[in-house]
């Protein structure tokens, strides 16, 4: 026989950017602990409103499934003696495990043979073991955040005020605090009122009678036809954003969206500051044209029913009028701003305490990015507009409109700079130079953006790492890792003749000079290597198998585009090149054998045999044209890394042929160290493309 | 409920039949008040500190520390220099006034009986859309630190609901529960006014009428004509004295001078006095005089044995 069981944490509203994380945790603890007591079950279903967790698994066993377990007791020769009698120590074995001395069985371990006991253990009544499981489930339940209320001594997301548990029609008893289970939720705070819930399987029924949808999917899919609805009758384009709609959806436990309008002077505003006001403050959707142009309308979606929608229309527009107004007024009285006092302002803008302030920072940018530019070799007017850029890229830090929406940096600050009459090159860069803003944005369209979001995130990174500050598990405060993936992904997108090594040894000169670096530059330089290894593996593993990876990766990572191209074409050879398997083997063999050498020069005139001349020769082919780096230049390869491999892959034959015909570990001690360092050269050769000895087979 | 307070002024049928009672800003006050009176607060004055939030009276930052319950109510004037606009933006106020509520410990029904407090002011919460969204609330100065809400009516933020975890640096336990109405902005909402100034503070008499000199007056005086040199004297004289009687352990007359500290300190960064640099600075020097007093109101009600645990019966 099975029953449903459920599971209702009733709480005071829960933060909407907790709700989707605790609700999966909740289905999952509740699977790990059912099976791992034992108790069969069909399927979990987790649910989850503002006011409450909620978990129903269906079909749950009425009782445990039994089993038998062995238990291993003294060695034969404690518990047993010379006749062959079970000594004291066996028989109190045999009682504390509950089991007559004549089942046990002996096994060796080890060489050694002992009692076993095996013990059938009946499977217990899942109503005996739900309160303290429950009860378990929900004290082991993490979130980002917890509190403590009343004088309970109790920390969780937010206060618990009742709590639902039946198994099939029976509750299942315990209590958190002062809140004991029942059978009694709570509905809609305003719509809903208390409900009893007669059995288990009735959960999403009763609440849906409360007015509350628990299901999050349905809840979901409402909202979204809610707006589809009101899209289509007005014409509109409304803006789905997912983190927005995820929050609005752990907001309400009945949805109803509605709109609004706001006078349209304020379309004056850039409609990038419109559109973060309305959903930054206010979690309204923004509504625009078919050509993607700001409507003066906004949709919101309320917690409640149809009723008196116009009334509370007008409630939301006239805190959007005040919410716009501040926004009028911030971004008139930015532009009275010169650039110049601006950036003087940034002088006393702490950037971080060990690294001074934000006016240090642009100079350090500034000194970067003039010498990434001399790098890269740009024309003279390009390098005056990334010193430009350089310097005015953080005034708008100090602007008000900055202050009151952060994430509106680089926007107000490229029209501002437009308004001021900066060239546009310019302007356009100041924007880009924060890009990647996030995972899946674009890097920077332009060259001068590039350059100076490179100088600007290495600037950040080399300093912070300089000053101790590494990212270690979740604590990354200053979001290096993000800007570590951007410094990756821009080299890429652009192919900038640029690696990182050189972009540290530039940054690192600069913080030398500022006297902010409180560790050895080495130490430094070891912690960005591997630091950006593992943002290049995490690139590369996108779209690679992770022992290409971690082979091309061995080979070096500092020359970013350089690896990816190494990566994609050992990939194809893996999957695509007959014989490449017998290949990799000779390399494998050789480098097995390379790290037995002694580090001596191959000496040609102590070579014995053809096959091992010949192996010379293809290696000294080989060493001259990597050298020479012409690969490139041969027909028929879209890549240097392709006629490198190709190259490479010639080895091949010489290779087997050596083996096959030169004892390698000759008795002449000198024959025999020649033989391991020509095999150490070519290993040196192979593993500047990659350590294949990394790949697996299949 | 609602007729209980039918004897005020009813100004607008249109707005009383979609849900709102009209009651003017002196109207409301009395309502809480008298619904926080019934919920067996003390109706206590404002103090008589300048301050920039109704947590910085000591009936909230003192009394929320320790083990004895406690349970007030209280309107406090709230001065904010840098918000001052001269009297002419309609949102914006150099000083606004907060109810505060602060029950300790926290009771379980907190939550029903804010909103029944809604309803007394009239405001029928199944024609708006009431909700509790996400904030948590830190005061850097006073080292306070809790996790709550801010109530929304209709997409306006209306009150701040907050579980203290932290006073002064101390945890707190038992945890007391603020509730903070923005009393002008909850009053805009029920008057229907666009302007601040144009709110009924009683019948005949606008708020503007009984603040918009002062309004005027403190904006000029804070952004045109402190005098900074003096407020800078003032701070440092302040903390010398806030220390001084923190370490004779005279809490009160310590924290006093700590609220003083923090108003001139207002003062100085609405006149730009401050750089950024220096703020966080001063922040953590108040913030220490602070913390001092804390522990030391908490070591004297100790001495006194916590009196109020053996009134209240509970803790």
């Amino acid at each position: 026989m099975a029953k449903d069981l459920l599971l209702e944490i009733g709480l005071e509203e829960v933060p909407a950017r907790f709700l989707r994380a605790a609700m999966n945790q909740l289905r999952e603890k509740t699977e790990k602990w059912l099976d791992a007591s034992r108790l069969g079950y069909e399927q979990v279903e987790a649910y989850a409103t503002p006011r409450r967790l909620a978990v129903l698994a269906r079909g749950v066993a009425e009782k445990q499934s039994d089993v038998s377990e062995e238990v291993k007791g003294p060695s034969r020769k404690i518990a047993q003696d010379a006749n062959g009698e079970w000594t004291k120590a066996a028989l109190g074995f045999a009682r504390s495990q509950g089991v007559e001395a004549s089942d046990f069985t002996f096994r060796e371990v080890g060489g050694v043979e002992y009692i076993y006991a095996t013990k059938s253990l009946n499977g217990q009544e899942a109503s005996a073991l739900l309160p303290e499981g429950l009860k378990n489930i929900i004290s082991s339940l993490t979130f980002p955040k917890n509190m403590r209320w009343g004088a309970y001594d109790f920390k969780f997301v937010r206060p618990i005020r009742w709590m639902v548990s039946l198994f099939g029609g029976d509750v299942v008893p315990f209590e958190i605090t002062d809140v004991t289970t029942g059978r009694v939720t709570r509905g809609h705070r305003f719509l809903g009122g208390e409900a009893s819930i007669a059995q288990a399987g009735d959960y999403v029924e009763a609440l849906r009678a409360q007015h509350v949808l628990v299901d999050v999917e349905e809840r979901q899919t409402l909202i979204l036809n809610q707006i589809r609805e009101l899209a289509e009758a007005k014409n509109w384009n409304i803006a789905i954003k997912d983190d927005l709609l995820e929050e609005v959806l752990f907001l309400v436990e009945t949805p109803t969206a509605l709109f609004g309008t706001f006078e349209e002077s304020f379309l004056n505003i850039p409609q990038d500051v419109l559109i973060t006001s309305m959903r930054e403050h206010q979690r309204y959707f923004p509504v625009l044209d078919a050509e993607g142009k700001l409507l003066p309308f906004f949709v919101t979606v309320r917690n409640g029913d149809d009723r008196s929608l116009d009334f509370i229309a007008k409630g939301n527009e006239k805190v959007l009028r005040a919410r716009l107004s501040d926004a009028k007024f911030f971004y008139e009285e930015d532009q009275k701003l010169q650039i110049k006092d601006a950036l003087s302002k940034l002088e006393n803008v702490v950037f971080h305490e060990e690294l001074g302030s934000t006016g240090d920072k642009v100079r350090r940018i500034r000194q970067t990015a003039d010498r990434i530019a001399s790098l890269l070799g740009v024309n003279a007017e390009t390098a005056q507009d990334i010193g430009r850029t350089a310097d005015i890229c953080k005034f708008d830090l100090v602007t008000q409109m900055v202050y009151e929406f952060p994430e509106l940096q680089g926007v107000m600050g490229e029209d501002y700079a437009r308004k001021a009459g900066e060239k546009e090159a310019v302007a356009r860069a100041v924007f880009e130079h924060y890009q990647p803003r996030f995972a899946g944005e674009s890097v920077p369209a332009s060259i001068v953006g590039s350059v100076v979001s490179l100088a600007d995130k290495t600037d950040a990174i080399v300093g912070f790492f300089g000053i101790g500050i590494v990212p270690t598990g979740s604590q990354d405060p200053y979001a290096l890792r993000r800007q570590a993936a951007g410094i990756v992904q821009i080299l890429l997108d652009h192919d900038l003749d640029l690696t990182l090594d050189q972009l540290f040894e530039l940054s690192l000169s600069v913080h030398e000079q500022a006297g902010n670096l409180k560790r050895s530059a080495d130490e430094v330089r070891k912690d960005l290597e591997s630091f950006f290894e593992l943002r290049v593996k995490k690139l590369l593993s996108e779209t690679l198998r992770y022992d290409v990876v971690d082979a091309v990766i061995a080979a070096g990572a500092g020359d970013i585009s350089a690896v990816v191209t190494r990566g994609k074409t050992l990939m194809n050879a893996v999957l695509h090149v007959e014989d490449f398997k017998t290949t990799v083997e000779s390399f494998t063999r050789t480098g097995n054998l390379a790290s037995k050498a002694d580090g001596r020069e191959v000496k040609p005139e102590l070579f014995e045999g053809e096959a091992e001349r010949e192996l010379y020769r293809a290696w000294e082919l080989l060493h001259g044209q990597r050298a020479a780096r012409d690969y490139a230049e041969e027909e028929g390869y879209t890549t240097a890394a392709e006629a490198e491999l190709t190259a490479l892959s010639a080895l091949k034959q010489p290779i087997t042929t050596f083996f096959d015909r030169v004892m390698v570990m000759a008795e002449d001690e000198d024959v025999r160290a020649n033989r391991l360092a020509l095999l150490a050269a070519l290993d040196r050769e192979l593993k500047t493309f990659a350590d294949f000895g990394k790949l697996v087979w299949q | 409920m609602l007729f209980a307070f039918g004897n005020l002024p009813l100004r607008s049928a249109d707005h009383f039949s979609k849900g709102v009672l009209m009651m003017n800003f002196q109207g409301m006050i009395l309502t809480l008040q008298k619904f926080w009176a019934d919920q067996g607060c003390i109706n206590a004055q404002p103090y008589d500190t300048e301050k920039g939030a109704g947590t910085m009276n000591p009936m909230t930052y003192l009394r929320s520390l320790g083990p004895e319950p406690w349970k007030v109510a209280y309107v406090e004037p709230s001065r904010r220099p840098s918000d001052g606009r001269y009297g002419e933006n309609p949102n914006r106020l150099y000083q606004h006034h907060q109810f505060q509520v602060i029950i300790k410990p926290s009771p379980d029904n907190i939550q029903e009986l804010y909103l029944e407090s809604l309803k007394a002011l009239g405001v029928d919460p199944l024609i708006h859309d009431i909700r509790f969204v996400e904030d948590n609330w830190e005061n850097p100065t006073l080292g306070c630190a809790g996790l709550g809400w801010e109530v929304w009516l209709d997409g306006m933020e209306i009150t701040q609901f907050t579980y203290f975890q932290q006073v002064g640096g101390l945890e707190t336990n038992p945890v007391a529960v603020e509730i903070t109405y923005g009393m002008e902005r909850l009053a805009s909402y029920i008057q229907d006014k666009e302007n601040v100034f144009d709110l009924e503070y009683v019948e005949g008499m606008t708020y503007g009428d009984v603040y918009r000199q002062a309004e005027y007056e403190h904006s000029k005086y804070t952004f045109e004509l402190s005098d900074v040199k003096m407020l800078f004297t003032l701070f440092n004289m302040y903390e010398q004295e806030a220390a001084r009687a923190a370490n004779e352990n005279l809490v009160f007359p310590a924290y006093d001078y700590v609220l003083k500290c923090s108003h001139t300190f207002n003062l100085l960064d609405a006149r730009g006095a401050i750089s950024v640099t220096e703020r966080t600075g001063y922040i953590t020097r108040v913030r220490n005089l602070a913390r001092k007093v804390a522990a030391a109101y908490v070591e004297e009600r100790e001495k006194l044995g916590f009196p109020l645990i053996k009134k209240g019966g509970e803790a």
